[in-house]
């Protein structure tokens, strides 16, 4: 197994205030704006894009956790099901703009699990995709993401590994995994 | 782990602790869900599952049907007063029938203890049971447990006194092994005709007198007197049983603490527990009723996620 650092920590942060700006552009103040961090693994940058942006913006931004794991078109499929999280949404999202946040992009059916989830909270005006990390060339769903951290080209066999602070980690890192010798 | 070591819930004795943990981590999210502005999910749209009673049941049919209907399973019903075995069909045959149809799951009630046991061994499909007699009901079970759990935080060292009709009750049956596995102290309650004999050997406290269960436990789970299956007189009369074993708001007060009450219906009120108990803040029996949805939707989707589509 080999082990390829893509984002170290002080690029990673530059890449979220950069990610942050951009939102900013499109949602200005975020009065009509709200983001739903995907569980289990979206919800450590959802939290730090929500720090980030009360920063800029001193005052409050919306957040949600949503899980997607009632809504995932693999049940029965895969040996497990999956476990699920919890859902942490304290408002409607009914006629909101949505940011879907989630640390990486691969297949995209994790995306279209989270929209069925997020209309049992209403009929948003408008969803957006943020993802720290792109995987190109492997979607199995018409789904793109409107602001990315980094783009990556990846095999199948290679995982993308993010670890968090909050997770316990020492700091933000972002790495390429390599399964195998090659 | 998120996968159940079995894939029938015939009873609780066929559970582990960590099966419960999962069905209660996985009933937290569906609390969750059937609060919510829209109360369904998707995850089961692709199975059938047959609800087949041989018994009576308002509240445990509707609970499961619910459960199933907001998982988006289909559903069909069954009941036996008004099919072909009253011509004499026979379980075996009535079950290869429905499954015929294409079913996946099939949730049971039937008079005879072992039943959905029998079941099992025959069929492809995975069985819940909904009761078998006077043997087991592990959904009744699961989500009395789960209320103790929501209500005070923790079953763990929790002392949880069973009164009332333990010879009849597969309520009672079940609720011992689950608390047991969840790690509380079980005492049973009630005259000792209604007491089964050797019940003591399952390692619970075994009491007469309900004031000194009452005294001793931090919830009381209240059983219905099944008139139903008593062919003979375990006691003297309903007058009587309500002045030595039912639990009114007077004796509540007289104890040194408060206790939680639950029961699981249907309420024979003025005879095991009094109305003014039975609405009190002190009973939980609503809640009971909610997270019987809840419970059930887990318990389902956990044992559906056992099966593969693709085999």
């Amino acid at each position: 197994m080999q082990k390829r650092l893509i984002l170290d920590s002080h690029i990673l942060d530059v890449t979220l205030e950069r990610l942050c700006q951009h939102v900013i552009e499109n949602h200005g103040n975020f009065e009509n704006s709200v983001i739903l961090g995907l569980q289990p693994r979206g919800i450590y940058l959802a939290d730090i894009i929500k720090s980030k942006l009360e920063s800029n913006l001193e005052h409050d931004i919306p957040l949600g956790y949503l899980d997607t794991t009632f809504y995932r078109d693999d049940f029965r499929r895969r040996d497990e099901p999956v476990a699920a999280n919890a859902t942490k949404v304290d408002f409607l999202i009914e006629s909101k703009k949505v940011i879907i946040v989630d640390d990486v992009l691969f297949t995209g059916r994790s995306v279209r699990a989270a929209m069925d989830a997020m209309i049992a909270f209403g009929r948003p005006e408008k969803v957006e995709l943020l993802v720290l990390v792109d995987r190109k060339y492997s979607r199995e769903l018409p789904i793109e993401p409107d602001y990315v951290g980094k783009h990556v080209n990846t095999i199948e066999s290679q995982k993308v590994l993010v670890e968090w602070e909050a997770q316990g980690k020492k700091e933000n890192k972002v790495w390429l995994v390599t399964q195998g010798n090659n | 782990m998120s996968k159940l070591s079995d894939k029938h819930l015939l009873g609780i004795k066929n559970l582990t602790r960590a099966d419960i943990d999962l069905i209660f981590q996985t009933a937290d999210n569906f609390k969750d869900v059937i609060n919510r502005p829209i109360k369904k999910v998707p995850s089961l749209r692709d199975i059938t599952i047959a609800n087949i009673f041989f018994e009576n049941s308002t509240r445990t049919r509707l609970s499961f049907e619910l459960a199933e209907k907001r998982l988006s399973a289909d559903v069909v019903n069954f009941s036996s007063s008004s099919s072909s075995v009253k011509k004499g069909e026979t379980l075996l045959d009535t079950v290869n029938n429905i499954l015929a149809m294409k079913v996946d799951m099939v949730v049971m009630r039937h008079g005879s203890p072992g039943a959905p046991h029998f079941l099992a061994k025959h069929i492809d499909a995975n069985i819940v049971n909904a009761g078998d007699g006077t043997h087991e009901h592990p959904t009744q079970a699961l989500l009395d447990t789960y209320s103790i759990r929501e209500r005070l935080g923790t079953v763990e060292g929790k002392k949880v006194a069973i009164i009332g009709d333990i010879l009849h009750s597969r309520v009672a049956m079940s609720n011992i092994f689950a608390l047991q596995k969840m790690g509380a102290e079980v005492m049973v309650c009630g005259p000792n005709t209604l007491l089964p004999k050797h019940i003591d050997e399952l390692g619970l406290q075994v009491e007469l007198d309900v004031r000194k269960a009452l005294e001793w436990c931090d919830v009381a789970n209240v059983l219905r007197i099944q008139l139903e299956r008593q062919q003979i007189k375990y006691f003297p009369s309903l007058r009587e049983y309500a002045l030595y074993y039912g639990i009114n708001k007077q004796l509540l007060d007289s104890l040194s603490k408060q206790i939680t009450i639950m029961h699981p219906g249907p309420i024979n009120r003025g005879v095991e527990l009094s109305s003014d108990v039975a609405d009190s803040e002190h009973a939980i029996i609503l809640d009971q009723v909610e997270n019987g949805v809840a419970v059930r939707m887990a318990v389902l989707y956990l044992l559906a996620g056992i099966g593969d589509i693709t085999n």
